[in-house]
């Protein structure tokens, strides 16, 4: 690959992965519930097309092929599933009061961006240089954006959605360090995701049946009481 | 015979569970499925401890994948074990209540495929395949615990996924900057075994990196405090038999995964993995068994001391290559007493009808059968002598003492003191005290609408196979088992 077509696919590459970390504040910060998956897909396809610009950049098949199969898994079997198992009761939903407001959540989010910027690049340091690039800082930025996410949102489908871009971001980062897994891994783990979105579709549906909330962050009964506390209530 | 064989039985099974037969046909099949495992995992282990070897020829391609060795015999076997008395107990426990014929089914169902993917880990050798079928026991339980629909079975449910799939998103990183660590330093085949040759050459920051995040992530599904926090509920709300894997076998194999880095860490400069080990091992038997004071429900209690036994196993890897052998045994006695506990708390649930703690007075004269097992079970998860938790702690105790570990050695006795105390007050109120008329009134007439309940012939035997190794492990250690032990102490180590 001549340098300046190398200079442009890298830089196409740093478009993708920046649009990625946008992605992953805004699942932080988006209200609407419908929002959030749609900001999930574009993160999904923003990783397939790194995936295929690395795969370019590269010259390796096995890139390509993440790409694909991050490109049918994600955007079109995820919103799929999630209409088979799911209430549809979690599309509608809008998450009025957030456990951190808005610009606090942002905030902290901004901060974690950072330190996951530093990580990268100490990680990143320690290997070969083929392997720098955006993938790895911002990798691990949606790895733990998805996690901070799943701290602070209570509604059933960005919570799904939280644990799906931690998934996303440890891939972005493993679409550049670890180039030659087996194929065989990427498929078990992309049908894993699937499974994931089954499982947590039938859950939600189930805690709606019974529960009658879809707001499953809510859910606080269970903790320990103090067994002098339980005998003065058992008292008659 | 091939090692891979084991995992066809439970696969089948789930298959066949699903088919809508007489009543009786999903727990019988599973029954049967399970004891094929057993018999499939006794041949293996027993192999292995007489000198043989196991073949795993797993075809083309797959070669590198599947590898057993004695660490991985040692789970499979505990994993068939409880799961056998799991299913025996499943087949008279679940009829009560008459839940409907479909859940029953989807019960059996999961059940299987549960004891699939928790077989499965041991087997494979390729850690991220590894973490595949991590992710896959959480997602195959997660319909397990929230079996009774309940509120609160179904906040144990979620609060379980989310904190495992979260920790596993952790580990998942971790493993792929494992992955280019190795990469980077040789050409060998992703697998346990390559990572230890690798090992010398491969950067330390990275391992390091990759260590921690493992340990964090995996270690939230093994219940490392300060992770723990969705353990106790998960292992309490979920039906007795699930409970008896999730806390017997599941934390174990999953702490197994943790075990394989240990070896690998060894070579790499300034890791410090035994020290980590040993703080969060510590922390965790420490903060349990104070929180084991403070519990109201009975089943929650045997759910903390989970925590604690994970500490207890984690801060015997970390005190070195001499307690190994003390942390195997910890795994072992663990794993047949924690499910025998876990049986004795369901039928005390049947017989009382309520899992509070302060509404269960005079076990012994309502339902003595499950009153004298469940102060049998806590004796001996406390460590009672002569029981195999014991045998197993005390070894782990001289060893740290030996190492000249003399801090760390006596905060363990301390706390495993104050947890003993803990769980056995506790029960003795619950076992011996005098029956209250106090009670919570929907408590009482619980009590008097179940107290007719008969403890059911298959719970009574599979309370009985359970209690055998228990009672047998404290006295005498059969030398094939002995044998066996000392080949997975040494797979801790290069």
């Amino acid at each position: 690959m001549s340098d300046p077509t190398r200079q442009l696919v890298e830089n196409l590459n740093a478009l993708a992965t920046g649009l990625f970390l946008l992605t992953a504040f805004g699942i932080v910060a988006m209200r609407q519930a419908r929002g959030c998956l749609h900001l999930f897909i574009a993160q999904s396809l923003l990783l397939a097309i790194s995936a295929a610009l690395l795969g370019l950049r590269f010259d390796s098949g096995h890139l390509y092929g993440v790409a694909l199969v991050n490109l049918i898994s994600k955007p079109i079997i995820v919103p799929w599933l999630l209409r088979r198992t799911a209430p549809a009761e979690i599309y509608t939903r809008r998450e009025i009061d957030q456990v951190l407001n808005i610009p606090n959540a942002l905030a902290i989010a901004l901060a974690l961006a950072i330190a996951a910027y530093f990580l990268g690049t100490a990680l990143a340091d320690a290997l070969p240089p083929e392997y720098r690039g955006p993938n790895v800082p911002i990798g691990i930025a949606g790895l733990l954006l998805g996690a901070f996410t799943l701290t602070v949102r209570r509604e059933a489908m960005p919570l799904l959605i939280g644990l799906l871009a931690m998934e996303n971001g440890a891939f972005l980062a493993g679409i550049s360090i670890a180039r030659d897994l087996s194929m065989l891994v990427e498929l078990a783990i992309a049908t894993d995701g699937l499974i994931i979105v089954f499982i947590v579709g039938v859950l939600v549906r189930a805690v709606e049946r019974h529960v009658g909330t879809t707001a499953v962050g809510e859910l606080a009964s269970l903790k320990e009481v103090p067994a002098t506390q339980v005998e003065r209530e058992a008292a008659p | 015979m091939n090692a891979i064989a084991i995992l066809f039985p439970p696969l089948i099974a789930a298959a066949l569970c699903a088919i809508p037969f007489k009543k009786s046909w999903a727990p019988g099949v599973t029954v049967l499925s399970c004891l094929v495992v057993l018999v499939l995992a006794s041949n293996m282990a027993w192999r292995l401890a007489t000198g043989g070897s196991v073949m795993v020829s797993a075809g083309p391609g797959w070669s590198d994948w599947v590898a057993v060795d004695g660490l991985s015999a040692l789970i499979l076997l505990l994993i068939a074990l409880v799961a056998t008395t799991a299913a025996i107990y499943s087949v008279g426990y679940m009829a009560h209540g008459t839940p409907a014929p479909r859940e029953l089914r989807l019960y059996h169902l999961n059940y299987n495929l549960f004891i699939f993917s928790m077989l499965a880990i041991p087997l494979l050798a390729e850690p991220t395949l590894v973490w595949i079928v991590v992710e896959l026991t959480t997602l195959c339980s997660a319909l397990l615990v929230s079996f009774e629909n309940t509120r609160e079975a179904l906040e144990a449910a979620w609060k379980y996924v989310v904190l495992s799939l979260m920790g596993a998103g952790f580990a998942l990183f971790g493993f792929l900057v494992l992955f280019a660590a190795m990469h980077a330093a040789s050409a060998g085949a992703y697998t346990w075994a390559g990572l230890i040759e690798a090992g010398p050459g491969m950067s330390a920051l990275l391992t390091r990196t990759a260590f921690l995040l493992i340990l964090i992530g995996l270690g939230t599904k093994v219940g490392l405090v300060p992770m723990h926090t969705w353990l106790p509920d998960a292992h309490s709300q979920a039906p007795s038999p699930v409970c008896a894997l999730l806390s017997g076998v599941e934390t174990t194999t999953i702490l197994y995964v943790i075990l394989r880095l240990f070896p690998v860490m060894q070579a790499v400069p300034g890791a410090h993995a035994e020290t980590w080990a040993l703080v969060l091992g510590l922390i965790s038997v420490g903060t349990a068994a104070f929180l084991l004071l403070q519990v109201s429900d009975y089943k929650r209690l045997f759910a903390f001391s989970t925590v604690e036994h994970m500490g207890i196993i984690l801060t015997a890897v970390g005190l070195g290559a001499a307690a190994h052998d003390g942390a195997m045994q910890q795994i072992v006695s663990h794993s047949v007493t924690k499910s025998f506990c876990f049986f004795a708390a369901g039928a005390t649930l049947l017989g009382v009808g309520t899992r509070e703690i302060a509404a269960v007075r005079g076990l012994i004269r309502i339902a003595p059968a499950a009153g004298a097992a469940l102060l049998l079970g806590g004796l001996a998860i406390t460590g009672a002598p002569p029981l195999a938790v014991f045998l197993s702690e005390f070894a782990i105790l001289k060893a740290g003492l030996a190492q000249g570990a003399y801090v760390a050695t006596s905060l363990l006795a301390v706390f495993i003191v104050i947890a003993f105390f803990g769980v056995l007050m506790h029960l003795n109120r619950m076992v011996f005290g005098a029956p209250r008329d106090a009670a919570p009134a929907h408590a009482r007439a619980d009590a008097r609408s179940e107290s007719g309940v008969r403890l059911p012939f298959t719970c009574a035997l599979a309370l009985i196979i359970a209690a055998v190794p228990m009672l047998v492990l404290g006295v005498y250690v059969p030398q094939p088992l002995h044998e066996l032990l000392k080949q997975a102490a040494a797979a801790l180590g290069r």
